[in-house]
């Protein structure tokens, strides 16, 4: 890995951002917007539901870091539809950097795209409804790890659809994580899953992180071997998703959809 | 021979592109690459940049198959310019030669920069964004960032495509020139013959994805017996028989 080559490609999304007050406006607007809209629910069953009558923010707090998620799988996708939209495709493919390099450097300024968004409305939260996800404490470094690699494994497979489909895939990019939300019982703890659906949910990670989220805010506990299996989950479907854009990579070179991929 | 091209095929589905062609390029040779539209030009530089697998054939550089390189190493060697491929439009020209400058490993990226804007008469819009620019800016920025690693092995799409004529003269005068003081082979896909008659040491010409014909401009019009490149190609292009 040549990190002056990861930095470079990282540093073309960074002037993007840079370069546009609206693209920034743009990342921070819709996690806000989630927080107020959350908020306002999490206050609401915290004073009407036996559930969560003791516990303050849990549905919030799972709003937080399924948005967390979300902004990471979206910011992957969209630093590749850029280089469509932009028609720098081929100047992409052509210079010298590994597919690995490009890999790392989607993932590493992903991250800085997610926290753009979602720093500010992490903070806002903490005045205007008294929640605030660092009361999960240690545990939430690698809940976070966990749902970050399974977001950017999203975004991994959604480029690799664009890769083997074209521009024409861009649509999927942002049904894909709907698609797996009732599966993630993010707001919900599984039991209320149907039991065949039950079995499917377990096998993502989303389940666990998310049980393991209100166990912590609802009995104080933390289970560690929770966590770990929440990550080694996301670290399989994270290398699954790897050689998923391997093969993409190579069928598009194939089918010569590289050249001249644009809008 | 610096780059040898034997029975290159390229099959898209039943679709037959590039039909076993072979030709060579020598050291600091330009050749260009002609044939009406759908020949299979594009597919054949798509494949040297490994863009596109090739179906058969091989490709090598200094007699070994392109396949062993490494990926990085290779291209690291080649450059590529086409007015069909553009370069991030939000972001700043500057801001574009420096990425590329970096994701090509270019030491002494700035003074690099300078030179090659300098040279192409970008500095006066070094700050705008890359989108904002006229297609004859896009066009000279494109090359800069094609040569911005100073490219053993230079492929140039059409290159002056859709420029006007004095824009299109200050290219191809800036082309001969680098050719004079930079070791750099060429291949160079074009339409306008008279750019190829500038530019060019030898034609190959394509049709239906095979090499049809191939020499000197020189010889090939004599040899159809035509006035200038432009009439040869049309002779060529128009032909139902295979040469």
């Amino acid at each position: 890995m040549n990190f002056n080559k990861i930095y470079a490609l990282g540093l073309r999304h960074l002037y993007l951002i840079m370069n546009s007050f609206p693209r920034i406006l743009d990342l921070i607007y819709w996690p806000t917007v989630q927080i107020f809209l959350w908020g306002f629910i999490s206050k609401f069953f915290t004073l009407n539901s036996e559930y969560y009558s003791n516990t303050v923010g849990v549905i919030l707090t799972a709003a937080i870091l399924y948005d967390f998620l979300f902004r990471a799988s979206i910011s992957f996708n969209m630093m590749f539809l850029e280089e469509i939209w932009s028609r720098n495709f081929t100047n992409l493919f052509i210079a010298p950097i590994k597919i690995r390099e490009i890999i790392a450097a989607l993932t590493l300024t992903a991250i800085i795209r997610t926290l753009i968004g979602l720093i500010p409305a992490v903070l806002i939260a903490i005045p205007l409804f008294g929640v605030s996800v660092l009361n999960l404490g240690i545990p939430l470094i690698f809940l976070l790890l966990a749902l970050y690699l399974f977001g950017i494994t999203l975004g991994l497979l959604v480029t690799s659809g664009l890769l083997r489909y074209g521009p024409s895939f861009e649509n999927i990019a942002w049904a894909s994580l709907f698609f797996l939300a009732p599966l993630g019982c993010i707001y919900y703890p599984i039991d209320i899953l149907p039991f065949s659906l039950q079995i499917i949910a377990k096998g993502l990670p989303l389940v666990h992180i998310f049980e393991e989220m209100r166990s912590i805010l609802m009995n104080n506990t933390v289970n560690y071997f929770n966590i770990f299996k929440s990550i080694s989950i996301s670290v399989l479907y994270f290398i699954f998703g790897v050689i998923i854009f391997y093969i993409s990579y190579f069928g598009a070179k194939k089918r010569g959809t590289l050249i001249n991929m644009g809008e | 021979m610096l780059i040898e091209i034997k029975n290159l095929t390229k099959i898209y589905n039943n679709f037959l592109a590039v039909n076993k062609i072979n030709f060579q390029i020598g050291k600091y040779e330009t050749i260009g690459l002609l044939g009406p539209n759908g020949c299979g030009k594009t597919t054949t530089i798509g494949m040297m940049l490994g863009l596109v697998t090739p179906s058969m054939g091989e490709i090598l550089i200094e007699n070994k198959n392109i396949k062993s390189f490494k990926r990085d190493e290779i291209l690291e060697r080649f450059n590529f310019a086409s007015p069909y491929v553009e370069l991030p439009k939000k972001l700043t020209v500057k801001q574009n030669l420096e990425i590329y400058g970096r994701l090509y490993g270019i030491k002494n990226l700035d003074k690099r920069m300078n030179e090659i804007s300098n040279d192409l008469d970008i500095k006066n819009f070094y700050e705008k964004k890359t989108g904002e620019l006229s297609s004859g800016q896009k066009n000279r920025v494109s090359l800069a960032k094609s040569l911005i690693n100073k490219p053993e092995i230079l492929l140039l799409d059409e290159p002056t495509a859709s420029l006007d004529p004095d824009i299109g003269d200050f290219i191809r005068s800036y082309i001969q020139e680098y050719k004079k003081k930079n070791k750099v082979t060429i291949l160079l896909a074009s339409h306008n013959m008279s750019e190829v008659e500038r530019l060019c040491d030898r034609v190959i010409m394509m049709k239906k994805g095979k090499i049809i014909d191939s020499g000197t401009c020189k010889n090939l019009i004599q040899k159809h017996g035509r006035n200038n490149l432009e009439e040869t190609f049309l002779k060529l292009a128009r032909s139902k028989d295979e040469f």
